[in-house]
C-alpha cells in the first residue's frame, strides 16, 4: 500500500498561536485514518492545514509524492483533496441542487454526479430544490458530504461529521463511508466520538495539545491507551476525571 | 397629464441610474466593496469616449466597443493586483482606496481635457421622439437606455442564477474560505465582478455624456444618485438596483413637476427625500435581503 498522503514535522497556528508541533501522519491509499482528540487539539487546524486555509509553518505535505505547500487551496482540490467542513458551511444563497454542484466546479473526471449522491443519500431525493438553509442538521450534514463527494477526491477530509446530530442520524451517515470509499476515496476522519471513530477506521491517531499523543492500527489499541492518551493521563485513565485540563 | 408625462419621463430616467448603479450594487453584493470612484469611472469612460470620436472621426455609440472593453479590461487588472488587497469583511479599506482612485481620476482629466465641457454628439437621434399625445412623447434614446439597463441587469441576473460562474460568485459571496475549498479561485472572481462593474459603469457613462454635457469633476455627482437607487432597490439585489434606479428617476421628474420654475434643485431634492425616507423606514431597501 503506499501512501497517499504524508504530513511530516508539520507546524501551524493562527497568528502567534501554535496549534500544531512537528505533527507526522500518514494515509496509505485506501485505508480510512482516524484522528481523535479533544476539543483543542489541532485536529481541524490539521485539516485546514492539508487543504491549504491556513498556512503551514515549517514542515511539508505530500500528497501522491507531490509536495502541496506550493499549490494555493483553490488548486487542491484538482489535485483530488476535498474537504467536509466543521458545521457544514453549506452555502445559504444556493438551493441543494446548487450546493451539489458546486462542489463541482473544478471538473476534475471521476464517477460522482448530482444523481449518484443522490443515489448515496436518498434523503436528498425531495430536498434538491430547497434552500440549504432550511434543512435538518443531519440533511444538511448529507449536503456537505455530498457536495465534497461532487469534487470526485482521491482524498476525501471529514471534520467533526458527527457534531451535534443525533446518534442515529450518525449512524446513516457513516453507513454511506464504505460506499464512498469504494469509488476510489480514501478518508480521513476527524472524530470526537472514539466509538464511532474506531468502527470506520482502519488506523487511528490520537491528538493531544497539538502533538501526536499515540497512534496504530484500530484494531490493535487498547481502550484505556486511549483514554489517556486522549485526555493525556498517561497510563492511569483511571483517575481521568479530574484531569480533563492537564 | 402633465403628471402622467413626468411618471413616464422619471421611468425612462430610472433607467440610466439603474445602469449607473449595477456595478456598485454588483461589488457590494459579492465583496462587500464600496467603489467610491464609481461616478469618476462613468465620467472617465465618457471623456474615452470623446476622444476615441474625435480622433477616429466615428458615432460615440460606434466608440462602446473600444471604451466598454478597456474599461472592463481596466477594472479587472485594478482588482486583482490592487484592489484585492483591500477586500474584507470590513469595507472600509475599500473606501479609503477608492476615495484615493476618485480624486487621481478627477485631477487627471482635469490636467488632460482642462475643465472644459464637453458633450458627445450622436446626432438627430437624440431628440428623435414618439408622441402619444399632446402632452406625452417619448424620446427614443431614453428608451434606448431603460432597453440596455433591462437587458444588463436581466442577464446579470441570469448569468448569477443559471451558470457555473454565476453559481461561484454566489457561493463566493456566502463565505469566500469555504468557496476556495471548492476550487474556486476568490481572488479571481472579484476580478471578473470589478470588469463587469467597469464594463457596465462605462455604458452609464457614455449615455450620460449623450444625454448632457459633463466636466472632469461631474463624478462624484453621479455617485450619489447611484447609491441612492442601491439602497433604494436593497444592497445586493440586482431587481432591487432596477426598481430603486426607476423610483429615483419617477422622484426626480414628479419633483421638477412640483416646481417648475426651481425644476433643477426640486427634483433632485426629491429623489433624496425618497431615499432619505426609505433609509428612515427600510434601511435594508426594498427587496433587500434583511441581516440576519
Amino acid at each position: 500500500m503506499s501512501p497517499l498522503l504524508e504530513v511530516s514535522e508539520l507546524s501551524s497556528g493562527y497568528g502567534d498561536f501554535r496549534a500544531l508541533y512537528d505533527i507526522s501522519i500518514t494515509v496509505n491509499e485506501g485505508e480510512t485514518l482516524a484522528v481523535i482528540g479533544a476539543n483543542g487539539a489541532g485536529k481541524t487546524t490539521l485539516l485546514r492545514a492539508i487543504t491549504g486555509l491556513v498556512p503551514t509553518w515549517s514542515g511539508s505535505i505530500r500528497f501522491d509524492g507531490q509536495d502541496l505547500l506550493s499549490v494555493p487551496a483553490h488548486k487542491r482540490v484538482a489535485e483530488g483533496i476535498t474537504m467536509v467542513p466543521e458545521g457544514r458551511l453549506l452555502f445559504p444563497s444556493l438551493n441543494v441542487r446548487e450546493n451539489l454542484l458546486v462542489g463541482g466546479h473544478g471538473r476534475r473526471p471521476g464517477p460522482w454526479t448530482v444523481e449518484r449522491v443522490v443515489e448515496v443519500f436518498p434523503l436528498l431525493a425531495p430536498l434538491l430544490g430547497r434552500p440549504s438553509a432550511v434543512l435538518s442538521g443531519g440533511e444538511q450534514q448529507a449536503v456537505a458530504i455530498g457536495r465534497a463527494l461532487m469534487a470526485n477526491p482521491r482524498l476525501i477530509l471529514f471534520d467533526e461529521v458527527s457534531l451535534g446530530l443525533a446518534p442515529v442520524v450518525v449512524r446513516q451517515l457513516y453507513a454511506a463511508l464504505p460506499e464512498i470509499t469504494a469509488h476510489g476515496a480514501t478518508a480521513l476522519v476527524v472524530e470526537q466520538d472514539i466509538g464511532q471513530a474506531m468502527t470506520v477506521a482502519d488506523q487511528v491517531v490520537c491528538l493531544l495539545e497539538g502533538r501526536v499523543s499515540l497512534e496504530g492500527p484500530s484494531a490493535d489499541l487498547d481502550r484505556a491507551d486511549i483514554t489517556a492518551a486522549y485526555f493525556g493521563m498517561g497510563h492511569r485513565p483511571e483517575t481521568r476525571a479530574d484531569g480533563v485540563e492537564n | 397629464m402633465e403628471w402622467v408625462n413626468a411618471i413616464v419621463q422619471g421611468i425612462l430616467l430610472g433607467g440610466l441610474f439603474a445602469l449607473f448603479a449595477t456595478g456598485l450594487s454588483l461589488a457590494f453584493g459579492v465583496m462587500r466593496f464600496v467603489n467610491l470612484a464609481h461616478g469618476d469611472l462613468a465620467i472617465l469612460a465618457a471623456f474615452l469616449a470623446v476622444s476615441f470620436a474625435s480622433t477616429l472621426d466615428v458615432n460615440p455609440f460606434v466608440t462602446m466597443a473600444l471604451v466598454v472593453p478597456i474599461m472592463a479590461a481596466g477594472g479587472y487588472v485594478l482588482q486583482r493586483f490592487g484592489f484585492n488587497w483591500s477586500i474584507g469583511a470590513d469595507p472600509l479599506p475599500s473606501i479609503l482606496v477608492t476615495f484615493g482612485l476618485a480624486v487621481v481620476i478627477q485631477n487627471a482629466l482635469l490636467e488632460q481635457y482642462s475643465a472644459d465641457s464637453q458633450g458627445l454628439d450622436v446626432g438627430s437621434f437624440e431628440t428623435r421622439s414618439i408622441e402619444f399625445t399632446d402632452d406625452i412623447a417619448v424620446g427614443w434614446f431614453p428608451v434606448l437606455i431603460l432597453g440596455v439597463a433591462v437587458v444588463v441587469l436581466v442577464g446579470l441576473q441570469l448569468f448569477l442564477s443559471f451558470t457555473r460562474m454565476g453559481r461561484a460568485f454566489r457561493a463566493t459571496s456566502d463565505n469566500p474560505s469555504t468557496a476556495r475549498l471548492m476550487g474556486i479561485n476568490d481572488r479571481n472572481i472579484y476580478a471578473v465582478v470589478m470588469a463587469i462593474a467597469f464594463a457596465t459603469v462605462a455604458v452609464a457613462g457614455l449615455f450620460l455624456g449623450i444625454r448632457q454635457t459633463f466636466g472632469p469633476t461631474d463624478g462624484p455627482a453621479q455617485l450619489i444618485f447611484a447609491f441612492e437607487a442601491v439602497v433604494i432597490g436593497g444592497l445586493g439585489s440586482l431587481w432591487g438596483t432596477l426598481l430603486g434606479g426607476i423610483i429615483l428617476g419617477v422622484a426626480q421628474t414628479v419633483g421638477n413637476q412640483v416646481d417648475v420654475e426651481y425644476n433643477v434643485l426640486s427634483g433632485p431634492l426629491f429623489g433624496h427625500l425618497i431615499f432619505l425616507v426609505v433609509l428612515a423606514v427600510r434601511p435594508s431597501g426594498l427587496l433587500g435581503r434583511r441581516q440576519g
